[in-house]
């Protein structure tokens, strides 16, 4: 053997070793590499004055062999410094008492019980924001003058009017998928006309709240969220508490009100923007006129459809906002939780508003609405 | 008249037992200060006294309330007689250091805006902050001045008691010797009473009047430097018998 960092001298009675150059980082796999084949049916004499240069790698790999060929054999150690062994000394230490830590891993049915507790946890956690949040409500609702006006009008130009653009853009290639779609099958009939009554109806009653909620939950739903997360990591909100402002009332409600009263606005918008989108697909699909399309969408479209669609606004918007800031503000002290919340706050808001529209759907057939 | 007195306080946090009767009471006008190794419940046992924590057992009195026992109207009132300096100061990110001098006193008084305006630069004067720094926001601050800046924002109401979670850690050893300066002046100008969470030892050593060190769930030494040296409790004995300790306050220590 005759290698850059380690050099094998064979005699009768012992095996010399001797190491040089640099036993550092960069090298200790190469050094292993070599160690792993040095015969332990002798005596060793390990021979370390040639080495120029060491680092605490050189030196683990050194301290891991010296006990590996001290096992099977005499092992003699020479030429070393004063420097080298004071390293040996500490890192010696260090060594041993990693084998004291005995790691226990978690098994399956340990981790499904934790998960249960963590589900029944976060129950137990919106049960209690709810009940603050009622309270807080009733708080304002008897003294009109601590709801925050000037925090809720902040968040119903940041939630509600900067995300025109992206609903009514939504909310118009929504509505001429419906009516391109809807042609075809209706073209086969010869009821070209009925395009008008599938998307003046299905867009205000049905498609228009829900493709709004859903933007809203992705757009404002997460950065609620993502605000209230990072108050809660830079202590904001346990100032805020110290200071005698209830986060429900500077920080909630302002973003529950806001929504409440923005997404209702922008349904309105969608309604307009979904049902022109299926306008101009019926014009350019059927050949429908601008003028029998409108004439048509009143005849059919009645009030009462726009009504029931627009309830909705209002308790979309409440979930949406009330998920966001629960999120928020379960929020731990580290950054990685903040998007975890975030995630957990729109999967959650976009599925409370699909379950919620069913349940619309159910209550309006159940009335006959 | 002791200003906060906590009887027998028991923290859990789960199956962990943080706290296991603790007991201490500070006086009025004294800087008062928490010592005890990382993981034996200051902040914990500080969070308790400004209601962010509720203990599971035992009694805790801040200006004569109890606090287990306190209406929604009263810990109102409570709340705005305390100041507190969070560790990494806590401004609110969305406003400027003068907005945050002043929220409280917008709220909460019907003090003029010349008035508060004069008030906000008073405050930053006495914290040792320029008056431009008023119109900067808390990201555009390094570690010291968010430190004042906060403690300013503590000093708005005027309290008669101050909460500092290690006021100094994370300033220069010249910046934490004004600071404690700083503590000294509010103490003697404004009477405040001033409790700490600290581990300085020169803040400790200089400053503080009476102290409490907890270890062990429980408060294991309490009264002024001179009581606590007295106790023979492993970590009094790590913390203030140690070999840099012993030489860097070899005078004071001596007395004892």
């Amino acid at each position: 053997m005759n290698e850059k960092y380690l050099f094998l001298e064979v005699y009768p009675d012992y095996i010399k070793l001797i190491s040089k150059e640099k036993w550092m980082l960069q090298s200790v796999q190469k050094i292993e590499n070599l160690l792993r084949q040095i015969p332990c049916d002798k005596k060793i004499v390990w021979d370390v004055s040639l080495i120029d240069e060491f680092d605490s790698a050189g030196m683990l790999l050194f301290i891991e062999y010296f006990s590996y060929f001290a096992a099977k054999t005499k092992v003699e150690i020479a030429g070393y410094t004063s420097v080298q062994k004071e390293m040996y000394d500490l890192l010696k230490a260090e060594h041993k008492s990693k084998e004291a830590i005995s790691v226990t891993r978690k098994n399956r049915i340990e981790n499904l019980g934790k998960k249960a507790v963590e589900c029944y946890d976060d129950f137990k956690e919106f049960v209690n924001f709810s009940g603050e949040l009622f309270a807080a409500l009733l708080y304002n609702l008897f003294h009109p003058r601590s709801i925050r006006f000037k925090e809720t009008v902040y968040h119903i130009y940041h939630s509600g009017f900067t995300a025109l653009v992206i609903v009514s853009l939504t909310a118009f290639l929504v509505g001429m998928v419906i009516a391109y779609q809807g042609s075809v099958q209706l073209a086969k009939f010869g009821a070209d006309i009925f395009i008008v009554d599938t998307v003046g109806l299905s867009i205000v009653r049905e498609l228009g709240p829900m493709i709004t909620a859903i933007v809203i939950a992705g757009r404002s739903g997460s950065s609620y969220t993502a605000e209230i997360g990072a108050m809660k990591i830079t202590e904001e909100i346990a100032a805020m508490r110290t200071m005698g402002f209830d986060p429900y009332h500077f920080l909630v409600l302002p973003r529950i009100y806001a929504l409440m009263i923005a997404l209702p606005l922008l349904i309105f918008f969608a309604d307009i923007m979904g049902i022109f989108g299926g306008m101009v697909a019926a014009k350019m699909q059927l050949g429908i006129s601008v003028d029998q399309f409108i004439s048509r969408t009143q005849e059919v479209v009645a009030v009462k459809h726009y009504i029931l669609g627009m309830i909705k606004g209002p308790v979309f918007a409440f979930l949406i906002a009330a998920v966001g800031s629960f999120r928020g503000l379960q929020v731990s002290e580290n950054t990685e939780s903040i998007g975890l919340h975030t995630t957990q706050s729109v999967v959650n808001s976009i599925f409370l508003v699909i379950a919620f529209d069913a349940l619309f759907s159910v209550i309006y057939t159940e009335l006959d609405l | 008249m002791s200003v906060i007195e906590a009887k027998g306080i028991v923290t859990r946090f789960g199956s962990r037992t943080i706290h296991d009767g603790v007991n201490l009471h500070i006086n009025e006008n004294e800087i008062y200060a928490i010592l005890g190794e990382s993981g034996s419940g200051k902040s914990v046992l500080m969070k308790e006294m400004i209601m962010l924590l509720e203990p599971a057992e035992g009694k805790m009195y801040v200006l004569g309330e109890n606090l287990q026992s306190i209406n929604a109207k009263k810990a109102q009132e409570l709340r705005k007689k305390w100041g507190v300096l969070f560790q990494f100061g806590a401004l609110f990110s969305s406003l400027t250091i003068a907005e945050n001098i002043e929220i409280q006193l917008k709220e909460y008084t019907d003090v003029s805006k010349k008035m508060r305006d004069k008030l906000i630069y008073s405050k930053l004067n006495l914290v040792g902050l320029d008056a431009y720094v008023g119109e900067l926001y808390p990201s555009e601050l390094s570690g010291g001045m968010i430190k004042r800046a906060a403690l300013a924002r503590a000093l708005a109401m005027e309290p008669k008691l101050l909460f500092l979670d290690e006021p100094t850690s994370g300033l220069d050893p010249i910046g934490a010797r004004n600071f404690d300066q700083l503590i000294v002046n509010l103490r003697d100008l404004l009477g405040i009473t001033v409790v700490m969470i600290t581990h300085d030892l020169e803040s400790i050593f200089t400053i503080v009047d009476r102290m409490a060190v907890l270890a062990d769930k429980q408060v294991v030494a309490e009264g002024r430097l001179e009581n606590v040296l007295q106790s023979h409790h492993p970590f009094v004995e790590a913390f203030f018998k140690n070999k840099y300790t012993k030489e860097r306050f070899k005078d004071k220590i001596k007395n004892v």
